[in-house]
C-alpha cells in the first residue's frame, strides 16, 4: 500500500513535470550534457584537447566550429572537458551538501534539545558569513585543486537545506505514522530512514537541483581567482583567458564557453521551479 | 517592556554567532591554514627568522589564547595591521567601505526600483503572456555567468564604445560618477533578475490572501487593489529583502571591483587573498558577520514595529 502510494506521488509530480514542454526541453538538455560529461569521463571524447589542432587564434570555420584558442587549440573540445568538469563539481558538490544537510537537519529535528541547540547554532554561524568570503576563505586555505573545490562550495551550500529538513522533520515526528513506527518499536535510525526521510525526500531533490547551479557558477568565480580547478580546461578558465582575447577581438572562446554554462544552469533553473511546482503540495492549484 | 526585553534578547543572541563565526576562522586560519610565516618570508627563511616572526605575530601561543586573540579583535573592532602593507586595519576597510558604497548604494536603489515595478507589472499581468516573458527573461538573466557580464560590458561599452571609463576611481561625490556608472549598471543586471523573481513570488502570495479578495469583492478596480492594498502589505518582505542583502552587496562587488580597479572592500579582498594577509581577510569576514547579524537583528525589530500580528518570541 504504501509502496504504491508513493510511487504513484512520484509518478504524478513526473506526469506534471512532462506536461510542459520547457521543462522537457530542460530535461534533455541535463542529460546531454550528463552523457557528454560521462563520454569525457570515460576517456572516449575530448582526451586530445590539449592537441593543437590548427593555428593560434582561428575563426570559427569548417574544420574547427568552435574556433581555435591562443595555442591553437580546438575550442570545442575544451568545452567538452569543461562541460565534465562543471558536471564532475556540480555533481560531487550537491551530493556533499545534501550528506550534511539531511544528516545534520534530521538529526537536530528529531533529537531536539541541546543537539538541535548545537545545529542551529551552527547553520545561524555559516549563514552570517557572507558565501563568497567563506568559499574564498576556505579554498585559499585548502589549496588549489579540484578537491579544495569541492570542500568549499559543499561546505558552503548546505545550511538551507539542513534548516529545510529540520523544520520538516519537527512537523513530521509526532505524526501518527511515526507513532505508529514507534509502537511496533522500530529505532530511532529505522523512523528517521525509513518512515520521515521518504516524507521529505522531495525538498532535497528541489535542492539538489539548486545547488548544482550554483556549483557551476561559483566555480567559474572560483577559477577567475586563480583557486579553482587547475591543469584541465573548465568554464571558468576560459572566460577568464578572453580578458586578453577580447582586446584581439577573439569573441568565440568566452562565447561558446558562456553559452555552454548558461543552458545548462538555465536547464537547472528551469528544472527546479518545475519541481518545485510539482513536489511542494503547498503551491498545488495556483 | 516587551519590545525592550526582545530587543536586548535578540541583541545577546548575536553573542554566541560572533563566537561561532570566530571559532570557524580560528579553525580555518589558525589550524588548517598551516604555517604562514613561509609564505611570509619567501623561499630563503631560516628556521630562526621563522620562530621570530611567529612569535611577533603570536602564533606560538597556546591555541586557546590565539582564539581568545580572535574573539578579542572581534568585540574590540582592533584587528591590528595588515601583514602585507603594515597599515592599520580598520582604516584601510573603513576608506574601502565608503569606496565600496558609492557604488552598491545607487545600485541597489535602482535594481530594486526596477525589480518592485517588473513584479508588480508581472502579477498584474499574471498567468498572462507579459508575465510569463518577465518570467523567463530573468531566468535568462539569472543563468548568465557573472564574469562573462562583467567582460563583455567592459569590452563592448568601455573599451568598443568608449562611453565609460575601462577602471579606475576618483574620489569625490561628482568625480566618481564617470567610473562607477558601469559596475552599477553591470550590478543591477547582475541581479535584477532574482529580485524580481522574488518580489513577484511574495506579491502572488499576498494576491492569495482574504483582504485582497475583499477588497476585489467590494468592486475596487485591479489596479488600485494592487497598489493600495498589496503593495503596502508586500512592504516588509521587500524591506527585509533589501536589508538582509545589504552586506552581501558589499562583497557582492568584490568582481565587479576588482575588474575595473575599484578599490572598495572587493579590491582589498582580492589583494589580502593574492598576498595571503590574514589579518585582513580575518577581519573582513568577521566585519561581514557582525553586519550581517546586526542587520538582521534590526529586520527582526522592524518587524515587530510594522506588523503587530508578529509575536515577540
Amino acid at each position: 500500500m504504501n509502496q504504491t502510494l508513493t510511487q504513484s506521488i512520484w509518478l504524478e509530480a513526473f506526469r506534471r513535470m512532462a506536461k510542459s514542454k520547457l521543462t522537457t526541453v530542460a530535461l534533455i538538455i541535463v542529460l546531454i550534457y550528463a552523457v557528454v560529461a560521462l563520454l569525457a569521463y570515460c576517456g572516449i571524447i575530448a582526451t586530445d584537447w590539449s592537441q593543437e589542432v590548427g593555428t593560434s587564434y582561428e575563426a570559427p570555420n569548417i574544420q574547427h566550429w568552435f574556433g581555435t584558442d591562443i595555442f591553437g587549440r580546438s575550442v570545442l573540445r575544451k568545452i567538452i572537458k569543461g562541460a565534465q568538469v562543471a558536471m564532475n563539481v556540480g555533481f560531487v558538490v550537491s551530493m556533499i551538501a545534501i550528506l550534511i544537510g539531511v544528516v545534520l537537519g534530521a538529526i537536530g529535528g528529531y533529537f531536539g534539545g541541546v543537539v538541535d541547540e548545537m545545529i542551529v547554532w551552527l547553520c545561524s554561524t555559516m549563514a552570517s558569513i557572507p558565501n563568497i568570503m567563506l568559499l574564498i576563505s576556505l579554498t585559499f586555505i585548502l589549496g588549489k585543486g579540484i578537491l579544495a573545490v569541492y570542500i568549499a562550495l559543499g561546505m558552503t551550500n548546505w545550511v538551507e537545506l539542513c534548516r529545510l529538513i529540520r523544520g520538516e522533520v519537527i512537523k513530521h515526528k509526532d505524526r501518527e505514522y511515526v507513532q505508529a513506527a514507534t509502537a511496533i518499536g522500530a529505532s530511532h535510525f529505522s523512523k528517521l530512514w525509513w518512515h520521515i526521510l521518504p516524507n521529505v525526500l522531495h525538498i532535497v531533490i528541489i535542492q539538489f537541483s539548486g545547488i548544482f547551479q550554483i556549483a557551476i557558477k561559483s566555480e567559474v568565480i572560483l577559477s577567475y581567482l586563480g583557486l579553482g580547478v587547475q591543469n584541465s580546461p573548465s568554464w571558468g578558465v576560459m572566460i577568464n583567458d578572453a580578458k586578453v582575447d577580447l582586446m584581439y577581438g577573439v569573441w568565440w572562446e568566452i562565447a561558446f564557453a558562456t553559452v555552454a554554462m548558461f543552458l545548462i544552469v538555465l536547464a537547472f533553473n528551469i528544472l527546479s521551479d518545475a519541481l518545485r511546482d510539482a513536489l511542494d503540495p503547498k503551491l498545488r492549484g495556483k | 517592556m516587551g519590545i525592550y526585553n526582545y530587543i536586548i534578547r535578540r541583541l545577546l543572541y548575536v553573542i554566541p554567532i560572533l563566537l561561532g563565526v570566530c571559532l570557524l576562522i580560528f579553525l580555518m586560519f589558525n589550524i588548517v591554514a598551516g604555517d604562514p610565516t613561509a609564505v611570509l618570508l619567501g623561499k630563503h627563511a631560516t628556521a630562526k627568522q621563522m620562530a621570530e616572526l611567529r612569535h611577533v605575530l603570536g602564533l606560538d601561543k597556546h591555541w586557546f589564547m590565539q582564539y581568545v586573540d580572535i574573539v578579542k579583535s572581534a568585540f574590540s573592532l582592533n584587528f591590528g595591521r595588515s601583514w602585507a602593507s603594515q597599515q592599520q586595519i580598520m582604516p584601510m576597510i573603513k576608506a574601502g567601505t565608503w569606496v565600496s558604497l558609492t557604488l552598491v548604494v545607487p545600485s541597489i536603489l535602482i535594481t530594486n526600483i526596477l525589480a518592485i515595478s517588473m513584479a508588480l507589472v508581472a502579477a498584474f499581468f499574471r498567468g498572462r503572456a507579459l508575465d510569463r516573458g518577465l518570467v523567463v527573461l530573468s531566468i535568462i538573466m539569472m543563468s548568465i555567468s557573472g564574469l562573462a557580464y562583467i567582460l563583455f560590458s567592459q569590452w563592448f561599452f568601455a573599451y568598443k564604445l568608449g562611453w565609460f571609463e575601462i577602471a579606475g576611481y576618483e574620489h569625490g561625490f561628482l568625480a566618481c560618477i564617470p567610473y562607477i556608472a558601469l559596475p552599477c549598471f553591470i550590478l543591477v543586471l547582475l541581479s535584477v533578475g532574482s529580485d524580481l523573481r522574488f518580489y513577484r513570488t511574495v506579491i502572488l502570495d499576498e494576491m492569495y490572501q482574504d483582504y485582497v479578495r475583499t477588497a476585489r469583492a467590494k468592486g475596487l478596480p485591479e489596479g488600485l487593489v494592487l497598489f493600495k492594498h498589496v503593495l503596502k502589505n508586500v512592504m516588509i518582505p521587500i524591506i527585509t529583502n533589501l536589508i538582509t542583502q545589504l552586506p552581501s552587496w558589499l562583497l557582492g562587488t568584490l568582481l565587479v571591483e576588482s575588474f575595473f580597479g575599484i578599490p572598495g572592500l572587493g579590491g582589498i579582498t582580492i589583494n589580502a587573498i593574492n598576498n595571503a594577509d590574514f589579518p585582513v581577510i580575518k577581519a573582513i569576514t568577521i566585519l561581514s558577520a557582525i553586519f550581517y547579524v546586526i542587520f538582521n537583528v534590526i529586520t527582526d525589530i522592524l518587524y515587530t514595529v510594522v506588523d503587530p500580528r508578529i509575536k515577540l518570541s
